[in-house]
């Protein structure tokens, strides 16, 4: 028993050590059950209600236990489209802002020097900015008369001649609300990075795109893969950005639970596609984190 | 001419780095400026005319007020709440060796990995099923102290992680007992971090809408006012509301950085 790596536990009595090997266990007991009771075990109230069926003949009876897999057979088959859309636009909006947030973490980890604080606390600013009032900011950046959608008109660059109320504008606002959580990682993984071996490259002589794709992509990839996942996770499930600068056909599946859950009050199909929802995104995840090959993530 | 290309070879992440950070800074500045705005209708989306109206009356529509402050008082509770709990799992995590380490990191690690919508929806099945507990403030706060106590974790460990154990075995072999050490040397240099993790506690709590939706009942938090109004038009004092605590946070954050850069100094 070691109270301190690499410390003098040895003077201890063993009396000493049979009560300090309890004390971890202490401090861990409270916030373990908080999470045993109010993370874990609502996992199984969800499937439990995503089985339920109807009490009585209107939605008012409430629902009883019951084993209706069917459920599931009809969400699917009723929403699929919208498990698809959030796919599309989860996936867009992480390679986006992997496109948008990569140069700027490399910046910050390898050349930033004395401005690299700074920085570092320009990209978490954004997250004391309210989610709800940011996004709805963005309705002004890609309104109709704005800068960005005129310019782009003029080049008749947008198929659907605005930006506004359109797929390109959820997967811009999702690219920008996860920014944060793709740089940080990707910044943590490029800092570890040892200059030397980008000195040593250079010394043989190998151009600096050389030196990027075989030394400094490949050190930096835990951080990939982190930044990637968590954007993306969150991005399959958000509704926010779907519902205030999409139109009503670019509805993800988020929204469709939470106006099952919220609105139309059908418990049952609203548990199905959230436990579907979470069923697709770790299988994408494990078949994710194999092909990358990373097993320190956390 | 090829100096200036040269140059802007050698500049070239920097001049990306400033572009980069502009547009994150885009929508807050557009908040920010929008606090100012008098809009002619509901929509305040485009500047029209300058006006310190928004801030001035603050409280016109005050539901506002009342949203808000209900937002403060969970913030409040559950930071302290998830500070507590989060804190002591960090210096077990850190500080001790014990069987089922890895299963608690995994515990820790999931909450953050799963999207709000899986964590609000179960939360109220669990809460629906359990019919004896009405949805309101009490449900907001289990699901706030529930999603922010992993954040305080990894925060605190992170910085625990960071401490150098010298200090605390200098402190035993000065024969402190194992109380003394961590009362004078332990926890005061934790403290920053755990100082750290309160703060993203509170501003993840009050900025909570997924979670909070599905858990709310009839309770009106901050971010529920502006989702119920968002599909009106938003009117510029929630700008004000939001600009005041980005100002107040982002100082709090540069505060905390000038005092810990100082005592890396001494």
């Amino acid at each position: 028993m070691q109270l301190f790596p690499g410390g003098s536990s040895k003077v201890f009595t063993r009396n000493n050590e049979s009560r300090r090997s309890l004390t971890p266990y202490l401090l861990l007991l409270p916030g373990m059950a908080w999470l045993a009771i109010f993370f874990i075990i609502p996992f199984f109230s969800l499937f439990l209600t995503s089985l339920m069926a109807p009490a009585g003949e209107s939605v008012l009876d409430g629902y009883k236990t019951a084993f209706q897999i069917s459920n599931y057979f009809n969400a699917f088959s009723e929403y699929w489209p919208e498990f698809a859309k959030s796919l599309l636009y989860a996936a867009s909006a992480t390679l986006l802002a992997l496109l948008i947030g990569y140069p700027l973490a490399y910046h910050i980890a390898l050349r930033a020097g004395r401005w690299r604080n700074l920085m570092l606390v320009l990209i978490i600013a954004p997250f004391f900015a309210s989610y709800l009032v940011r996004t709805y900011a963005w309705k002004t950046i890609l309104a109709d008369d704005s800068l960005i959608t005129t310019a782009l008109n003029a080049m008749h660059l947008l198929p659907q001649d605005r930006l506004l109320n359109t797929p390109i504008a959820v997967i811009a606002g999702i690219s920008y609300n996860f920014l944060p959580f793709m740089i940080l990682p990707l910044y943590a993984s490029l800092e570890r990075v040892d200059p030397r071996f980008l000195e040593a490259s250079k010394d043989l002589y190998a151009n600096p795109v050389r030196t990027f794709t075989k030394v400094t992509l490949p050190l930096s990839m835990p951080g990939v893969v982190s930044g990637t996942l968590l954007t993306f996770i969150p991005a399959m499930g958000d509704f926010i950005n779907a519902s205030l600068l999409g139109s009503t056909k670019d509805k993800m599946i988020g929204n469709v639970i939470n106006s099952q859950f919220v609105i139309v009050r059908d418990y049952p199909q609203a548990s199905a596609l959230s436990f579907l929802l979470m069923s697709i995104i770790l299988v994408i995840v494990f078949f994710y984190i194999r092909r990358a090959g990373t097993e320190d993530l956390v | 001419m090829s100096t200036l290309i040269w140059w802007l070879g050698k500049k070239a992440t920097a001049i990306y780095a400033v572009l980069a950070l502009s547009y994150m800074m885009l929508p807050i500045v557009i908040v920010i400026a929008l606090s100012f705005n008098k809009p002619p209708g509901r929509q305040n989306t485009q500047f029209s005319e300058f006006s310190f109206d928004a801030w001035t009356n603050i409280c016109r529509d005050p539901t506002i007020c009342g949203a808000v402050g209900e937002s403060i008082r969970i913030a409040l509770i559950a930071t302290l709440a998830a500070t507590i709990l989060g804190t002591m799992i960090a210096f077990a995590l850190v500080r001790h060796h014990f069987r089922g380490r890895t299963s608690t990191n995994l515990l820790i690690f999931l909450p953050m990995a799963t999207p709000e919508v899986v964590l609000g929806t179960s939360l109220l099945a669990l809460f629906l099923n359990m019919a004896f507990i009405p949805l309101g403030f009490w449900t907001i706060l289990i699901a706030h102290i529930m999603f922010t106590t992993s954040f305080v974790v990894v925060a605190v460990k992170a910085r625990l992680a960071g401490l150098d154990p010298r200090l605390e075995q200098a402190a035993m072999d000065l024969y402190a007992d194992e109380r003394t050490t961590f009362r004078y040397i332990t926890f005061p240099l934790a403290l920053p971090g755990i100082a750290g993790a309160a703060l993203l506690a509170f501003s993840l709590s009050f900025d909570d809408f997924i979670i909070t939706n599905f858990n709310s009942g009839t309770t009106v938090t901050f971010p529920m006012y502006v989702w119920g109004a968002a599909q009106r038009g938003i009117p510029p004092q929630v700008n004000v509301i939001a600009t005041i605590f980005f100002v107040g946070s982002l100082l709090l954050v540069l505060i905390a950085q000038l005092i810990g850069s100082k005592r890396v100094k001494k």
